[in-house]
């Protein structure tokens, strides 16, 4: 064999293995996901949803879990939101190139990178203790909010960033401030794709465990909450508690409870997906 | 009239972004106020020398050691396996594979992304530890080698995105040039596109060991929570975050030395992300648009 040809073939060699690199991800995706819905469906039904939680495992449910989620997911939604897209249209549309906006792009990146249990002591201390919360669901959702924030506030500035400056020109050459420019003109333009990564942001925020564990979350309570300054438990710390139990049963409670939490997430991985093409195609 | 509402909303706009530095204060000055505390009754000898972390037992020693041998062994070993095989996947996804399937193919690995980790955790104990005993017999029922090994597959689309990202970036000149002196794609791949793509590649793989140090619940749930000084992969481990998810369970009283561990297990995991993030922010912004 000479030189060529073994270059031939180690390069064929390559391309199998890329392929079996792949497969082997996606494979174990499937692999994942069949396991958890073999072990996990046949629990599932509409008592499984509405029951509370109870120290047998065949008589428990998600009903205070989930609605805890759903307390989460909207006072974090009201909380992020705002603010995030906020600061994203301020960076993007009013900083100038000065330190300040460069010791914000630097922090905003750092954010991002630190681990979400980090955000959990820092709730503990100033949501839970210092502004005297306690561990109710308001504490979690601001926890939460601040952990999501500079997700928004990328996408933010991704999707304002791709509005062409023709709109902008337009805007002022009709006599426009620039906030009426940005109200009017950039932020509908630019929706679709904010709307994305807020989605995207907030089903990160639907999987968090270890933060609102730190924040004081409980693996059980007996009612759903009924005030933002409620104790509460969310889907995933549920899942924990029942996976850390040895009975079975619990066991296949945790897979129908992931079952569940893996349909919110994915739905809203879908919905966001769906955003963006749409916003994309409307861009062009 | 109009001045003053554009300056109100400029300032207010303003102020959303100056709450992100709010946030980095907040979490440096917490973890700070907490670990002085905490180092004003265990010295920072100790704390950095002794060689057993047991806060909650009667006979206290306060050594980091062993949370930083769990937290090490377990994003070494997950590290091990995302970095090969996410890498691979770039380069096929990004040299070889044709365009449709690089589309198709892409948003399903970010999907084993978007799954939450206490949901890999599961994975880790129910399935993974198990298949693994059955080759292993003295593998213990909470290890790292299951915790890291589902880290990894967690982190793989970490890696193969953004270098994907990178690879693709590289313009299509040099491997024309490249295939033109009668390279294969291979040699292309490796001696132009990978080196040309390095800083891309590099940032990537700071971000999952960044990424690996800071995951709980997988090893939270899967490696156990017996802190020891060891690189064994087969036992039981306790890593940082682990730890500080122990005793927030529990019922520590705000105040109590206890209490103040987790801060002081905090603050030196935050800062080996913090120089990991910061360095890939460096490099990032250095090498951003080399081409462009």
């Amino acid at each position: 064999m000479n030189s060529i040809q073994k270059n031939r073939l180690k390069d064929q060699l390559f391309k199998f293995w890329g392929i079996a690199c792949t497969l082997f991800a996606l494979i174990l995706l499937v692999v994942f996901i069949g396991d958890i819905l073999i072990d996990g469906i046949q629990r599932i039904d509409w008592d499984f949803i509405t029951d509370l939680p109870s120290r047998k495992a065949e008589k428990s449910g998600i009903y205070t879990a989930l609605m805890g989620s759903i307390w989460i997911l909207l006072l974090t939604t009201i909380i992020a939101f705002p603010v995030g897209v906020a600061a994203g249209v301020y960076l993007e549309e009013y900083s100038k190139k000065n330190r300040l906006s460069a010791l914000l792009e630097i922090n905003i990146s750092n954010l991002a990178g630190v681990p979400s249990i980090i955000y959990g002591l820092l709730g503990l201390e100033v949501f839970v203790r210092i502004m005297g919360l306690g561990a109710s669901v308001l504490a979690g959702a601001l926890t939460l909010s601040l952990l999501i924030l500079p997700i928004i506030i990328v996408a933010t500035r991704e999707s304002v960033k791709a509005i062409p400056q023709s709109l902008r020109d337009a805007s002022y050459a009709l006599g426009a401030s620039k906030w009426q420019t940005i109200w009017n003109q950039i932020l509908p333009a630019s929706g679709g794709g904010i709307l994305t990564g807020v989605i995207l942001a907030l089903s990160r925020a639907v999987g968090e465990t270890a933060p609102l564990i730190v924040v004081g979350a409980l693996a059980y309570v007996p009612f759903a909450p009924a005030s933002p300054m409620d104790e509460f438990s969310v889907l995933p710390i549920q899942i924990f508690n029942w996976i850390s139990r040895p009975q079975h049963g619990f066991v296949e409670n945790a897979a129908a409870a992931i079952i569940i939490l893996l349909l919110i997430t994915f739905v809203m991985n879908g919905i966001a997906v769906y955003f963006r093409n749409k916003w994309q195609k409307k861009l062009k | 009239m109009r001045k003053i509402k554009e300056f109100v909303i400029e300032k207010s706009l303003l102020s959303s972004a100056l709450i992100t530095i709010a946030v980095t204060f907040g979490i440096i000055s917490v973890l700070a106020v907490e670990a002085f505390q905490f180092f004003s009754e265990v010295s920072i000898v100790d704390f950095l020398t002794d060689s057993q972390w047991t806060p909650l037992f009667t006979d206290k020693h306060y050594g980091i050691l062993p949370l930083l041998s769990g937290t090490l062994l377990t994003s070494f070993i997950a590290i091990s396996v995302a970095l090969p095989v996410g890498l691979s996947i770039s380069i096929y996804l990004s040299e070889y594979a044709p365009k449709s399937f690089r589309k198709t193919i892409k948003p399903l690995l970010e999907l084993l992304a978007s799954i939450p980790t206490v949901v890999y955790g599961f994975f880790a104990l129910i399935v993974v530890t198990p298949f693994l005993q059955q080759i292993i017999p003295d593998l213990s029922g909470f290890n790292s080698l299951s915790a890291g090994i589902v880290m990894g597959i967690m982190i793989i689309p970490f890696i193969s995105s953004l270098s994907e990202d990178a690879l693709h970036a590289v313009p299509k000149a040099m491997r024309e040039a490249s295939y033109g002196m009668g390279a294969t794609k291979l040699q292309t791949a490796f001696k132009v596109v990978v080196p040309a793509a390095s800083s891309g590649i590099i940032v990537s793989i700071i971000l999952a060991i960044s990424r690996a140090i800071g995951e709980t619940m997988i090893v939270a749930i899967a490696a156990g929570q017996q802190p020891r000084l060891t690189f064994d992969p087969t036992v039981p481990v306790e890593t940082i975050t682990a730890y500080i998810v122990q005793v927030s369970l529990g019922d520590v009283q705000h105040g109590s030395i206890e209490y103040r561990t987790i801060f002081a297990a905090g603050i030196t995991l935050f800062v080996f992300t913090f120089l990991l993030n910061t360095l890939s922010f460096y490099i990032r912004k250095k090498y951003r648009q080399k081409y462009e």
